[in-house]
């Protein structure tokens, strides 16, 4: 998460406590191409995730040797692997884990993040010094090989691989919650609602967290390309979620061993990927551009 | 200045030591002794009590971690698991190679980054900035490994322009240097458009500045006022971006030297991973982190050395 | 109505003839004529002082004059002639060449207006490129000798230094004597002490008095102080919303002011007022919004002697002495205002 999106955030707040914010946004999304590109590709990547058993043409995981290597046809549009596996159907079955694993894993770091930052926020000095060097560590360490390390220190799988996706998004939470948490520790309005007898708990869950909610779940889904991206690729490296799971990262690395008599594997296998971090990124790009006129006056 | 360089290095080191406790308490968190994590299933009782003894894992908790430190300190980051050789003599074989790739694959996105972003900024609005901008935001997003192999796809085994696998030839500049186009490229191509993205926005709002107007006014030819007085500006925000970027483009690496079978510090951490080689494993991540520490304060102290106006809050 | 009278001295030789100038800026509330029919001259050797309120107009004719004015501004009439030669029509590079050289600026604010990050003495070096001749050593031996003249002690170790490291007052020095660097026909000083405290404004004054002498070029000095521009102009124009509301020799326009505004202005300087009064005077209601030009007069609305005809016809110029202009209906007729 970059500072700029941190910046964004703290703008994001006084707007988006304004009644009619999420009506407002969709209007005006509409005037912007990229967007509604963007916001089409992220409709179309959900709703395979979410009918995936349905559409799929043919069982993911069904090995049918006599058809190995088959090129797209009418019969299979992104043709078989090297296990006579429908590539389409794979690919489609793919979008469930994408996703899955994306959606999951943001929430619980979420979760984990709020928890934290709100205890660097509120807690005492050398508890918030001590979280901000772990945070900071663990920015340290490039993320794939953070990734790989846990995998060697746990084994392949998919619990693994959601810890790993947890691990690198929590630092940047709880770095969210833990400002917001500061700036309003200190505001008069926080001073004078505990002057009247609330706990500080009681302050962060009705006050501040009904404010910040929104703009960090909007925040927050910009991140789930990268996390996607991290799952597929620590899966092509054989790190990732173990087969038969079909993740699109699976496929890539099936593929890539028969790269030169089956490249439509690897084709495939990329294709969903840069759909659905193109719609996530052109559909994020959207939205921050409305929701931070500071950025929107450089654009 | 002095003060603020020992103490951007201080924090650096803390960093490194403070991952060297993660993963150390990782390793020990886990159910099981380390050693049977290493040797995996097929280890024999005898095998793991060895591997114990010899890690040191029969000792107290806070004695196995500051020996590490202090080994690590001294460059010792243990044995390889497999080959018996020192940890720390294959790191040094393999960093300089991934530093030759990301060195390149960023070196190309900052060439290419910089006029564009310039350009854009001079030509607002027109269709070349319009496009950039599009481009951008799409090559960023795009998973650099998809790119690679893609890449590979298109050039190397359906073109046959480039060699698919390897570094080249030892001795052999050329032979590196076309062995080189494809990783560096797949590794750079989402810092083309951040980059250019990034340039262009310093470059409108240094462009928009009073003393741009004074130069103008002073009769300097417009080229050397966008090059030397503007884009000398404009371009800081750049370099601390870049000291940033190392950790990014170290995870692009691992992609590019698996793909394009590579020998480097990804490679090796991939394929020590793969058989659970730990220590290989271990020392390669500390050694990435320590470099990613250290690029920080280094593009912080550039950027100071090139604005004055940063060495003068010291 | 009278025949359009010519600015002060048209014939003799002239550095700058500003001749009807109209400048018109795009905003998103619509066209605003910034400047309209703005007729200046500045004779050679001479030091002529621009003066007006906040939004008259003065900053936008001196950026006009260096044809460095913002993207949404377009000069919609007049002419503007340095030199004997038209400026409007003159190519882009030609005028590049011109700026800097012989025709020069010094900016409002010292804070922001020199570059942060090249050292003053690079810069300073920088406007010399016209000199292909010169060795880059005597380009520096040039710029120091240029900064002690401006009053900037140690100028060979100054050069070396940037402009965040001297004070607003040694920046404006710094800025003028890149101004003056190149020996310009014409520096166009942009409300240079505006921004510095009364001593230091009374050292630059005192500075350019003597360049003046040294240098014989010319300046067009802008401010909104009357003071400033009475110790230092030999010609003074006063600039209303836009308007060249009244011109002529330094005297006649502080001793008999014509125009109402003028003798408002002058009434309202606090350093003028002999005697103790409860209250400063003004000069009631406001600048007109740009945006809607009332007809007649510009001035008509705040007017003390506003009659019928002020506020249905625009007053043309008329002579009120020697050089001595002002645009007034009251002046018709060579009546006495």
């Amino acid at each position: 998460m970059s500072a700029q999106t941190s910046e964004a955030i703290v703008a994001i707040t006084a707007e988006a406590a304004t009644p009619g914010f999420a009506a407002g946004l969709l209007r005006r999304l509409r005037s912007d191409p990229l967007g509604l590109l963007g916001l089409s590709l992220v409709l179309l990547v959900v709703f395979c995730a979410l009918t995936a058993p349905w559409i799929e043409p043919y069982n993911p995981f069904k090995i049918r040797v006599l058809e190995r290597f088959s090129p797209p046809s009418l019969v299979h549009v992104f043709g078989t692997d090297n296990l006579g596996r429908d590539v389409f159907s794979r690919v489609i079955a793919g979008s469930q884990i994408a996703l899955g694993v994306g959606v999951s894993s943001i929430a619980i770091a979420l979760v984990l993040g709020l928890i934290l930052g709100l205890c660097a926020g509120y807690g005492p000095r050398w508890l918030d010094n001590f979280l901000l060097l772990i945070f900071d560590s663990l920015y340290s360490f490039p993320t794939v090989m953070l990734g790989l390390t846990v995998v060697t220190l746990f084994g392949p799988s998919l619990e693994t691989l959601m810890s790993v996706v947890i691990t690198i998004q929590t630092p940047g939470y709880a770095r969210l919650i833990r400002t917001a948490t500061l700036a309003t520790k200190h505001s008069e309005y926080i001073l004078a609602i505990r002057s009247l007898g609330s706990s500080p708990w009681r302050v962060l869950l009705i006050h501040i967290l009904p404010n910040i909610i929104g703009p960090i779940l909007i925040i927050a889904s910009m991140d789930i390309p990268s996390v996607i991206t991290l799952e597929a690729g620590l899966t092509y490296l054989g790190m990732g979620i173990p087969p038969p799971a079909a993740s699109w990262g699976r496929i890539l690395q099936d593929g890539f061993d028969s790269i030169r008599d089956a490249p439509w594997i690897v084709i495939a296998g990329g294709i969903p990927l840069i759909l659905t971090t193109l719609g996530f990124t052109f559909l994020g790009e959207a939205l921050r551009d409305l929701l931070d006129p500071k950025l929107r006056r450089v654009v | 200045m002095l003060t603020y360089t020992l103490q951007r290095i201080a924090l650096a080191i803390l960093i490194c030591l403070t991952s060297m406790g993660l993963l150390f308490t990782a390793l020990h968190a886990i159910p099981g002794d380390p050693a049977s994590i290493m040797l995996g299933s097929r280890a024999t009782p005898e095998m793991r009590q060895r591997l114990n003894h010899e890690l040191g894992l029969d000792k107290p908790i806070l004695i196995q971690f500051a020996t590490q430190v202090a080994n690590i300190a001294q460059g010792d980051f243990g044995t390889d698991i497999f080959s018996k050789r020192s940890v720390g003599t294959e790191i040094m074989e393999s960093l300089p190679k991934t530093l030759i790739l990301i060195g390149t694959g960023l070196g190309w996105a900052v060439l290419i980054a910089i006029p564009l972003g310039c350009y854009s900024a001079l030509k607002r609005g027109t269709w070349i900035d319009r496009l950039t901008g599009i481009l951008s935001v799409g090559t960023i997003s795009i998973p650099s490994f998809v790119v690679a192999i893609y890449a590979l796809l298109l050039f190397s085994v359906q073109l046959g322009l480039f060699p698919v696998i390897g570094a080249g030839d030892d001795g052999d500049i050329r032979d590196q240097l076309w062995h080189l186009v494809l990783p560096s490229f797949a590794v750079g191509l989402g810092w083309v458009g951040y980059l250019a993205r990034i340039v262009r926005a310093s470059m409108l709002e240094v462009m928009n500045e009073n003393h741009i107007r004074t130069a103008r006014a002073f009769g300097l030819p417009e080229g050397k006022i966008v090059l030397h007085y503007a884009l000398r500006i404009a371009i800081l925000p750049t370099v601390t971006l870049l000291g940033l970027a190392i950790g990014g483009l170290l995870s692009s690496a691992v992609f590019a030297e698996n793909i394009f079978a590579r020998p480097g510090i990804g490679k090796l951490i991939v394929d020590a991973a793969d058989v659970r080689n730990y220590p290989v494993v271990q020392g390669a991540v500390l050694s990435t982190v320590a470099l990613f520490a250290f690029a920080m304060p280094v593009s912080d102290l550039i950027v100071a050395w090139l604005d004055p106006r940063v060495r003068a809050n010291f | 109505m009278a025949a359009a009278v010519q600015p002060v001295l048209e014939t003799t030789a002239n550095v700058l003839e500003v001749r009807d100038l109209s400048v018109q800026f795009r905003t998103p509330k619509g066209p605003v004529m910034a400047l309209r029919k703005v007729s200046v001259a500045v004779p050679r050797g001479s030091i002529v002082g621009l003066v007006g309120e906040s939004g008259s107009g003065k900053s936008t004719l001196a950026l006009a004059v260096m044809r460095l004015m913002p993207a949404n501004a377009t000069i919609t009439e007049g002419s503007l002639r340095f030199a004997g030669r038209e400026l409007l029509t003159l190519p882009a590079l030609e005028m590049q060449r011109l700026r800097g050289d012989r025709l020069s600026m010094v900016f409002q604010d010292p804070m922001t207006s020199l570059n942060p990050v090249r050292s003053v003495g690079m810069q300073m070096v920088d406007i010399q490129y016209r000199d292909r001749q010169m060795s880059q050593a005597d380009k520096r031996r040039r710029a120091a000798d240029m900064l002690r003249r401006v009053g900037i002690p140690d100028s060979e170790h100054q050069l070396d230094r940037h402009p965040h490291q001297f004070s607003g007052g040694m920046r404006q020095r710094i800025a003028i004597a890149m101004g003056i660097l190149e020996k310009p026909e014409l520096l166009i000083a942009d409300e240079p002490t505006t921004a510095l405290d009364v001593t230091l404004e009374a050292q630059i004054v005192q500075l350019l008095r003597d360049l003046r002498r040294e240098l014989n070029g010319s300046i067009l000095f802008i401010s909104h102080n009357l003071g400033i521009i009475a110790e230092l102009c030999d010609y003074v124009v006063v600039l209303y919303a836009g308007e060249v509301v009244e011109q002529g020799p330094i005297e006649d326009i502080f001793h008999s002011p014509r125009h109402p505004y003028t003798r408002a202005l002058l009434e309202c300087d606090p350093a003028r007022i002999e005697e103790v009064c409860r209250e400063l005077p003004t000069i009631s209601g406001d600048v007109p919004n740009l945006l809607r030009i009332p007809s007649g007069c510009v001035f008509a609305p705040r007017c003390p002697q506003a009659v019928d005809v002020c506020r249905q016809e625009r007053p043309a110029d008329h002579e009120a002495g020697a050089g001595h202009i002002a645009r007034c209906h009251l002046l018709r007729g060579g009546a006495n205002g």
